[in-house]
């Protein structure tokens, strides 16, 4: 074969028939474009999948573990971390976690995230489930509009995480009490709702956060009063010991109980936000206080007992509490006065108070002083009264007492300061002094050395008796058995006395019926008397008449 | 070598079915052998393209094998997607390194070598080169022969995906990431077969 014309024919003749192949092999480019499709699609879905980057920061990263550590919402996972690392200030932990994409409308502003923990408490025992997987980071979603990707996390879960239907209310109070949050909120002894959230306010006062559940909620009513049921409340009433308590958790991790205040003409129709938060129930159910007074008394007694706390007392009611004890020197005497200040709320006068206001008299402060004037006048006194000789506690009671000596009365001081009258239990403690004293003066020592001796006589005596007396009575008793024993054998059926005696009554016995016969006899034959004694004649007679013969 | 002389030269071209010798100008009347009627191409067709092919799918698919999860394992100590590069990581840094190099070789080192020494191979026969045609051919009998070694992972992973499901104890499911490491096995497997390694030792005309 020759060269040159092999080029030649190469070039006319496959021609057709390569290009017919050509475009059969080439469809394994499908192959990478496929590849590539896939590829891009899964870039595509990835991207449009992906969530968006939140940072969280905390003060401690424990347990945090980079792609393990969960982000869960409602106990479902929507996330999980994808860095964590320090902060610039080495104060906090940042981390970072990816969320799924239908979780970016739950980032709002005040979108809570917490580290889930082991967490033992009173009432719950929760996050055991970290114990095995590790913590994972909860979160609870905000009402907010704002978004937001940076947050800081809480240090403590959130008690109500996610819950139910229900209401949020405020309660305020001066003290908390001893109430732990998740702390249940009772209505009625059931529980109905929990503390969420415990806040001190910056004027110092504390701020409960309360959720009480759907259907309950409407339990809550603008008269509605919440106290605290914290421990056990026991009292000692005039109707005899009562202890009370909610729950056995309410006394551990204390508690909240409301109901239905009494009832007064407060028809609004929404439930307020913001609750006041009593001390206990009889404080809750009590008719508002209003506002209180200030009142002021000097007494010239040592007064240990009364503490701040102390009732204030006016005719038997309690209208309200000591709140100072102050030492005061008055120059005039060189003496030491008590000085005591008390508020004192005019309205739980109840009805008197409401007399009194219908006459104007407790307009204004002014006024108001001027009618205690009038009650000073008619003998309105400060009393300290021993509230329990147990226990020494004094009370104040602003009572009437005519008898006592007039007293200035200033009605422009303020606070008001009342006249008062030493306690008589200061004079109780005198008598039982002088009762001490008279005991103290008996001649004790004197009186027990003369009973002594006379003991000790009498001692001597009854020895005595024991050796001399009893030997000779007990030698007389038994002769006197001995008397009564023979006494006994001569009485006896069988003695010969005894017989003898009976014939001889036997005996006598017949003589006297022969002499009765005899008697009959001549009473019936006098003759015979005189001519003896007559055969008998008349058979006719009965036989018991002649039956007796003669012996 | 260059003593020897090439079938071009002589005019001849190889039935690879039945080994008859034709000449080449018979086969532009009629490409089937004579004997035993199989097609006789002088060189694989299209060899370089289809190599080239399949080697940019496999590179393709390489990546998203990387990126995704192999494997879900969940049990009592939470749930864990793992990818190929992470579980090497993992298996590193608690101790087993000799269980890390292992799975190291079979799913990186192996992959990556195919794509460079298909690559090299094409790139070399694309311009002709003559460079060191010995030492690439015995390359290319490497690269045949370590391609199906890479499914190791992928029988890894279906091995454990089968053998471990323990409801809530432990569970282990494959995930996207191994279809597509096994489409890259695949792929870079008939990418280094469509290759004709006679190319390398062709001369420009």
């Amino acid at each position: 074969m020759s060269a040159p014309p092999t080029p030649a024919s190469e070039e006319e003749l496959p021609t057709p028939a390569v290009q017919n192949r050509r475009w059969i092999p080439r469809l394994v480019w499908v192959v990478p474009i496929v590849a590539a499709l896939i590829g891009i699609s899964l870039l595509i879905r990835n991207l449009e999948n992906a969530g968006p980057r939140i940072t969280i920061s905390f003060l401690s990263g424990e347990g945090v573990q980079v792609g393990k550590t969960l982000v869960k919402y409602r106990d479902v996972s929507v996330g999980r971390v994808s860095a964590v690392r320090l902060s610039a200030d080495h104060q906090t932990v940042l981390v970072s976690a990816d969320l799924s994409k239908d979780a970016a409308s739950l980032l709002k502003a005040d979108t809570q995230f917490w580290i889930v923990r082991p967490r033992i408490g009173v009432g719950t025992v929760s996050g055991l489930d970290t114990l095995l997987s590790g913590v994972y980071i909860g979160m609870k979603t905000g009402a907010a509009t704002r978004r937001e990707r940076q947050f800081v996390g809480l240090e403590n879960p959130p008690a109500l995480s996610h819950g139910p239907h229900g209401h949020e209310l405020q309660l305020h109070a001066a003290r908390a009490g001893s109430l732990a949050i998740g702390a249940p909120v009772y209505f009625r002894q059931f529980q109905v709702g929990h503390v969420i959230d415990e806040n001190l306010l910056p004027d110092g006062s504390t701020r409960v956060t309360v959720f009480v559940e759907a259907p309950y909620d409407g339990f809550v009513k603008p008269v509605t009063r919440f106290w605290n049921v914290s421990g056990i409340d026991v009292r000692l009433g005039a109707d005899g010991l009562n202890v009370q308590t909610e729950s056995l958790a309410a006394v551990i991790a204390g508690g909240l109980a409301f109901d239905d205040g009494p009832i007064e003409a407060v028809p609004a129709a929404d439930i307020p936000g913001d609750f006041t938060l009593y001390k206990n129930e009889t404080e809750a159910m009590a008719p508002p206080d209003g506002d209180p007074r200030y009142i002021r008394m000097r007494f010239a007694q040592a007064l240990r007992g009364l503490e701040p706390g102390a009732p204030v007392e006016f005719v038997g009611v309690n209208i309200g509490s000591v709140i100072a004890v102050d030492l005061g020197y008055a120059r005039q005497d060189k003496s030491f006065p008590v000085i005591v200040t008390a508020k004192v709320y005019p309205r739980r006068m109840g009805q008197a108070y409401d007399a009194l206001a219908a006459q104007g008299k407790t307009e204004s402060e002014a006024t108001l002083a001027t009618f205690v004037g009038t009650l000073v006048h008619r003998g309105l006194r400060a009393q300290p009264r021993s509230a329990s000789l147990l226990t020494g506690k004094l009370y104040i009671a602003l009572d009437f007492l005519p008898a006592s000596p007039r007293a200035a009365f200033d009605a422009s001081i303020r606070p008001l300061e009342l006249p008062t009258v030493n306690g008589t239990f200061q004079e109780l403690e005198a008598n039982i002094g002088r009762l001490v004293e008279k005991v103290n003066d008996l001649p004790l020592e004197q009186i027990v050395a003369d009973l002594h001796t006379d003991l000790k006589d009498l001692h001597e005596s009854l020895n005595e008796l024991h050796t001399q007396v009893l030997p000779n009575a007990v030698d007389t008793l038994s002769a006197l058995h001995r008397t009564l024993d023979s006494a006994d054998r001569t009485l006896d059926v069988e003695s010969p006395l005894q017989r003898s005696l009976t014939e001889t009554l036997s005996e006598s016995r017949n003589t006297l019926q022969a002499v009765r016969e005899l008697a009959d006899y001549l009473d019936r034959h006098p003759d015979a008397l005189l001519r003896g004694r007559r055969p008998q004649k008349m058979p006719e007679r009965p036989a018991s008449l002649s039956s007796d013969a003669r012996p | 070598m260059t003593a020897l002389r090439r079938s071009v030269e002589l005019g001849l071209s190889l039935c690879r079915t039945c080994g008859l010798a034709v000449s080449r100008a018979s086969l532009k009347v009629d490409r089937r052998c004579p004997r035993c009627q199989s097609r006789i191409e002088h060189r694989t067709p299209f060899s370089t393209e289809i190599t080239l092919a399949l080697l940019i799918a496999g590179i393709v698919f390489y990546i998203p094998a990387n990126l995704l999860p192999v494997m879900h394992t969940s049990g009592l100590l939470g749930e864990a997607d793992s990818t190929i590069l992470g579980g090497i990581l993992e298996f590193w840094r608690s101790g087993d390194w000799d269980i890390a190099l292992l799975i190291f070789i079979a799913s990186v080192a192996v992959p990556f070598t195919k794509f460079i020494a298909i690559g090299l191979l094409l790139l070399t026969v694309r311009n002709n080169s003559r460079w060191q045609q010995h030492q690439r051919t015995v390359l290319y009998r490497i690269v045949e022969f370590i391609g199906y070694w890479s499914m190791l992972d992928v029988i890894v992973v279906a091995l454990t995906a089968a053998l471990m499901q323990f409801q809530v104890l432990g569970a282990a499911e494959p995930r996207a990431g191994i279809a597509f490491f096994c489409a890259v096995v695949v792929v870079t497997m008939l990418s280094a077969l469509s290759f004709d390694p006679r190319l390398i030792w062709d001369r420009p005309a």
